[in-house]
């Protein structure tokens, strides 16, 4: 199964389309309910950060029987010291986006702690790819 | 997991129009309309009574235990919901009791103070226990439903104490009458989900209620008996921490927690419950999801306009700040945790075997990006997509839905006229 979103930047009420509706057709898949939280969790920050950083981008979701693969492509300004951006609690977010009780950081870390796999490829200036894979069963 | 589903909220058939308003407006796309009636698909039923609040022709029922229930019993306590108060204008909470006492009950125990326990627990609970948070108010049946159906990940959530009802019946069997025979105990209920929770109880092998009289079936005669009564009796002893539960925010400031919020209305449940999943909410301690908008006051057993009965139920709440229950010691002689637990109901699920589940699931977006995406419910499912749903298992057909079928009527009425310029050449049709 493929799902494709295409996810403007600076629209926050379009970030999460992708992790909702990912939810419910894992739901009717039939997987685990511990595997559809983590996803979600995982695959919603990642949402999140490429409308916040990345102005936006493109989310290819991959389900087999045996796993999800969540590929997201943004065009931004990259990530500019990926160790940095992994420690908790570290947040370039804008104060608007913060009044709406996002970028608190803790974002890459999150994903980390949630996926099975997960891998950052960051060219400054060119843009960022995150993957994630989470194991079922 | 598969326990029978047993609904409160029901179809008249005569009624129904098969005008498709209800479809759209189900939360767990529970209702299509075949062979031009609306028909309910049991075991996705919440009783949220959402179709019920729509349905122009009122062919949507909510189906409670009739008045003469009373006659099996020869013991019969009233439980009136705090909601109830708020249907009669100016009448005092003593008044309503009274009245209830007249019109054949022998006597009344109010939710409200079941209410001022369940309050204590909770904050109880938010205080000592470290479970998920937020933690979510079991107290509406539709919305711990709504979870089993469609937010299963959430179940770890919810509060495991009683509803009030229950424990208002518990009170009344077990320490107020413990021996009494032929006692029967009735829920005065604003809502068809409390119906279906004592027939089918969430976290109870068994409801200790006998029976559920609405609202609106007991008000045209307790209305005019309220008019005769000059002296009530002094029969109230709920405060407004208990009475506040009936409308929107009672509950959450009962629990009084700083962290908490109160969200009524069963779209507005639903986005706030896909926050808590995305794990947008962790900061929150306490939740009150209400169903109904404006919480009890708007459940479709009642009378009153739900805006006026909330405000009014606010007022008659401040009326009774400084009384109820003050010592936790004295709340219950038993325990009003849940004995059952809950379990997701996987409705949604399309096969039991995963690969066959993906499978069907790529032809669905398949079929589902040939449709028109207009969710226009003219085939009979609220949306393309639960309609791409149905025909991939089989409960459909692709020229279920109008557009398509005006397609393939243009395609043979094109390869008729084809047909027709194909007509042997033999004869001549001009000079017949």
């Amino acid at each position: 199964m493929q799902l494709n979103f295409s996810i403007p930047g600076d629209d926050m009420d379009l970030a999460g389309i992708a992790s909702s509706t990912l939810k419910k057709k894992l739901q009717q898949i039939g997987v685990d309910n511990s595997v559809i939280k983590r996803t979600v969790v995982a695959l919603y920050e990642a949402e999140i950060n490429m409308v916040i950083h990345g102005g936006g981008g493109d989310i290819t979701i991959n389900v087999t029987p045996t796993e999800i693969q969540c590929e997201l492509v943004d065009h931004g300004p990259g990530i500019a010291d990926v160790n940095l951006a992994m420690q908790e609690g570290y947040s370039t977010a804008t104060d608007a986006i913060r009044e709406m009780g996002f970028g608190a950081g803790m974002g890459l870390p999150n994903i980390q702690r949630n996926s099975d796999h997960m891998e950052i490829h960051t060219v400054p200036g060119e843009g960022t790819t995150v993957k994630i894979m989470i194991k079922i069963g | 997991m598969s326990e029978e589903y047993l609904h409160s909220v029901t179809l008249d058939k005569d009624l129904c129009k098969g005008c498709t308003n209800c479809i759209s407006h189900c939360p767990t796309e529970a209702i299509r309309v075949r062979d031009g009636k609306a028909m309910i698909i049991s075991n996705r039923c919440i009783d949220c009574g959402q179709c019920i609040r729509t349905c122009p022709s009122h062919a949507k029922k909510a189906v409670s235990d009739p008045l003469d229930m009373l006659n099996k019993y020869t013991f019969k306590v009233a439980l009136p919901a705090p909601s109830f108060y708020a249907q009669f204008k100016n009448v005092p909470i003593d008044t309503v009791l009274t009245a209830l006492k007249k019109i054949g009950f022998d006597d009344v125990y109010e939710v409200a103070s079941a209410a001022e326990i369940a309050s204590i627990a909770t904050a109880e609970l938010l205080e000592k226990v470290k479970s998920p948070r937020p933690m979510i108010s079991s107290s509406c049946p539709a919305v711990v439903r709504l979870i089993q159906v469609r937010f299963p990940s959430l179940i770890e959530h919810v509060i495991k104490i009683q509803t009030p009802m229950e424990i208002a019946a518990r009170i009344v069997k077990n320490q107020i009458y413990p021996d009494k025979r032929g006692l029967g105990v009735f829920f005065i209920s604003p809502c068809p989900a409390k119906v279906t929770s004592v027939r089918v109880p969430l976290g109870n092998e068994k409801s200790e209620v006998d029976g559920v009289i609405a609202q609106k079936d007991i008000y045209p005669a307790l209305r005019k008996i309220i008019k005769t009564i000059d002296k009530p009796e002094h029969l109230s002893k709920a405060s407004s921490l208990g009475i506040r539960w009936g409308h929107s925010d009672g509950e959450s400031e009962a629990v009084n927690s700083k962290k908490s919020i109160s969200v009524d209305g069963i779209d507005h449940v639903i986005r706030v419950l896909e926050q808590i999943e995305s794990e947008d909410f962790h900061h929150i301690e306490f939740i009150e999801a209400m169903a109904c908008p404006g919480g009890c006051v708007g459940g479709t057993l009642t009378v009153e306009n739900p805006f006026i009965a909330r405000s009014r139920l606010k007022r008659y709440s401040m009326a009774c700040e400084n009384r109820g229950i003050k010592d936790s010691d004295q709340l219950t002689e038993f325990d009003i945790s849940w004995t059952k637990e809950i379990y997701s109901h996987p409705v949604l699920k399309l096969s039991e075997n995963m690969s066959e589940a993906i499978k069907m699931m790529d032809e669905i977006e398949k079929i589902d990006a040939e449709l028109p995406g207009l969710d226009c419910g003219s085939c009979g499912a609220p949306t393309c997509h639960s309609l791409a749903e149905d025909i991939v298992t089989g409960k459909a057909q692709k020229t279920d839905c109008i557009f398509i079928l005006r397609d393939e009527i243009k395609k043979v009425a094109g390869q008729m006229a084809e047909l027709e310029r194909r007509m042997p050449q033999t004869r001549n049709f001009d000079k017949r």
